[in-house]
């Protein structure tokens, strides 16, 4: 059941969330742009801010209504709260040399999560990475194949509590339309919030899971009317129109599987700086490095996970050195991973059609133009 | 307890920065004093031990006719030899005289050139012996060289990546300053090592750690232009700390200021 609640009680809700002992992730302004940083009160979310969006360009701009999420894909998304950049896997020590080794786990997961204002784009981001690491057995995917959990993926995962937003208005790189992750949230929250500036500031809230229910009851409202589902209705619709990007899927994984040879992957590394900008912008690259480092005395030993780009030369070093030395070659594997090969292994698509390759490359390579290029033909076209 | 392995340090043309990071270890200067013998550091101590040397660090670039010689004698009495910094690395800012006539620099700066023997082009070491490893930077980053040091100490690959600064500024949570406020930044192009301090700080990258390996710099020069930067700013951007490395030198040459003089 939806209740409709006066937009002053998100402060509420966010200090019942606090009072529980969760750590609050969320959209604020920091640094010229919407970021997900550690937040604590509503006046942290960015109210009245909304985002401009270009290829390889992000401005800020302050708007006359009052919503607290009118903005589309922060600059970050929360993969560095579940996965971060860096952590350590385990240490090792020794007294002596040859003496017996002590080993110890790295990194601890002692608090609880709460991310807040969680777009369509993200939420299905974390449902791909729910399924990367081993944590959704997606019966897409197959039986035989089952993926290894990754334990401390799991465990941030498992105490997770995910507030997430509907979004009033697409931006002009978003096209989660296209790629069936929104504008609307059907599943994987705990509460789903709709948010609504029409001479009233209101919001729609819906739980969608035990958790949500016992919070959505400290919350002060009404159950929501038919003309209040219907408006929520309107909302995503406007929204879903006013997509500034589209992709066409239908065949999409088959075809990019034909371009291997295409010309259009040297065209498009000339453009590219395989600066990596994009794999580290996108909710759903995943990839990391492992380290294995020895101090200074050789007595302790430090494994060490961080995140890795298939734009980076040392991801495909193998013995005897590089499999994908061109820009070309890691580009082509970046995309057809991402909107091909990806449905074969996790049974799904790699994107969500947040938009931000598209945003944060610096030289603005778009990968709906690019895909759309790939498959319209192998004639390369600038 | 096997025999400690022995350290030098040893300059060519540099100004001493990247050796200097060594003392920077205030935390883990004591305990690499134990572990190793420091055979020679001048910044450090008046000592001096004879070769051959575990491993040698070489600062600087090679600038003069007696260069060559030294940096031949260093590599035959050393098991390792790695070179610490954008001087040693890619010929360094100096590097600047490659593309200058240096005869006229010594005629303007010393009284007696003739007494002045010096090379016209200042060229890093690899290009006259073989080098082991090479770390970047303009300095170093102290981190980074204690991690060459412990590598090569436990006979194991230094942990040092390729990647672009933009690898440094995500993992740092760095809002990129070029796509959010328009400031030309040479990071995309740039090996990352410095843990992307100027962006993190507001200011564009200069390029200390000089080309990450699968750059293509027009594209990048190109959208600085629709960012509205001067030429000269893209010029002197490119022709820094490594103005004598590719792509870095070749790209510079497209934004070379046109003066009678060069």
């Amino acid at each position: 059941m939806s209740l409709r609640i006066e937009a002053a009680q998100l402060g509420h809700l966010l200090e019942v969330i606090r009072n529980a002992g969760y750590d609050l992730l969320g959209p604020t302004v920091r640094d010229g742009a919407i970021a997900i940083d550690r937040i604590s009160q509503l006046s942290d979310l960015p109210q009245g801010i909304t985002d401009e969006q270009e290829k390889g360009l992000y401005r800020l701009r302050t708007q006359a209504s009052p919503s607290y999420f009118g903005f589309s894909a922060p600059a970050q998304t929360f993969r560095r709260f579940l996965q971060p950049p860096t952590q350590t896997i385990f240490w090792a020590s020794r007294d002596t040399p040859g003496g017996p080794l002590r080993m110890r786990s790295g990194s601890n997961v002692d608090s609880k999560l709460a991310f807040i204002g969680v777009k369509a784009c993200d939420l299905a981001a974390i449902g791909v990475h729910d399924v990367v690491f081993g944590c959704d057995p997606n019966p897409q995917r197959p039986a035989a194949d089952p993926l290894i959990k990754d334990q401390l993926y799991g465990m941030r995962r498992e105490n997770l509590l995910i507030i997430a937003t509907e979004c009033g208005q697409a931006g002009s790189t978003c096209f989660c339309a296209s790629m069936n992750t929104g504008p609307e949230i059907e599943a994987g929250y705990d509460l789903r919030i709709t948010e609504f500036v029409d001479g009233e500031h209101w919001m729609l809230i819906d739980a969608g899971s035990e958790q949500g229910d016992t919070l959505l009851s400290h919350l002060a409202g009404r159950p929501a009317s038919e003309d209040d589902l219907t408006t929520r209705e309107q909302l995503l619709e406007r929204t879903r129109r006013s997509m500034g990007r589209s992709l066409d899927t239908r065949n999409l994984p088959q075809q990019l599987a034909r371009s291997f040879d295409s010309p259009a992957w040297e065209d498009i590394a000339e453009r590219c700086l395989s600066c990596a900008n994009c794999t580290l912008s996108c909710p759903t690259c995943f990839c990391t490095d492992i380290e294995d480092a020895t101090d200074i005395t050789g007595r302790t030993a430090i494994r060490t996970q961080r995140w890795d780009s298939c734009f980076n030369k040392e991801i495909s070093w193998l013995h005897g050195g590089q499999v994908r030395k061109s820009t070309a070659s890691r580009y082509r594997q970046w995309l057809t991973h991402k909107l091909s090969t990806w449905h074969d292994q996790f049974g799904s698509s790699g994107c969500v059609g947040c938009g931000r390759c598209i945003t944060w490359c610096p030289v603005g390579i778009d990968i709906t133009e690019e895909a759309a290029r790939l498959t319209a033909g192998t004639e390369a076209s600038s | 307890m096997a025999v400690k392995k022995k350290l030098a340090v040893f300059k060519f043309a540099s100004c001493d920065g990247c050796q200097l990071s060594i003392l920077d270890l205030e935390d883990e200067l004591l305990t690499l004093a134990q572990e190793i013998t420091i055979a020679n550091f001048a910044e450090a101590s008046r000592a001096v031990l004879d070769g051959p040397y575990d491993l040698t660090l070489i600062e600087g670039s090679i600038t003069t006719p007696h260069d060559f010689a030294r940096i031949r004698e260093l590599r035959d009495m050393s098991k390792f030899l790695v070179t610490i910094g954008a001087c040693a690395t890619a010929g360094g800012i100096q590097a600047l005289r490659n593309f200058a006539d240096v005869s006229e620099y010594t005629r303007l700066v010393y009284a007696r050139p003739d007494y002045v023997e010096t090379l016209h082009k200042s060229t890093p070491i690899a290009e006259h012996v073989p080098v082991d490893f090479e770390l970047r930077g303009c300095p170093v980053n102290k981190h980074q060289l204690l991690e060459v040091i412990s590598a090569f100490i436990a006979d194991r690959k230094p942990n040092i990546s390729s990647d672009s600064v933009c690898v440094e500024c995500k993992r740092r949570g760095t809002v990129c300053i070029m796509v959010a406020k328009g400031t030309p930044c040479l990071g995309p192009l740039t090996h990352s090592g410095c843990n992307a301090l100027c962006p993190t700080y507001d200011r564009g990258c200069f390029g200390c750690y000089g080309p990450q390996d699968n750059s293509s710099p027009a594209a990048l020069t190109q959208y600085w232009q629709e960012l509205g930067t001067d030429p000269q700013v893209m010029f002197r951007l490119l022709r820094n700390f490594n103005p004598a490395t590719e792509p870095f030198r070749s790209e510079s040459e497209k934004w070379a200021p046109k003066t009678p003089e060069q």
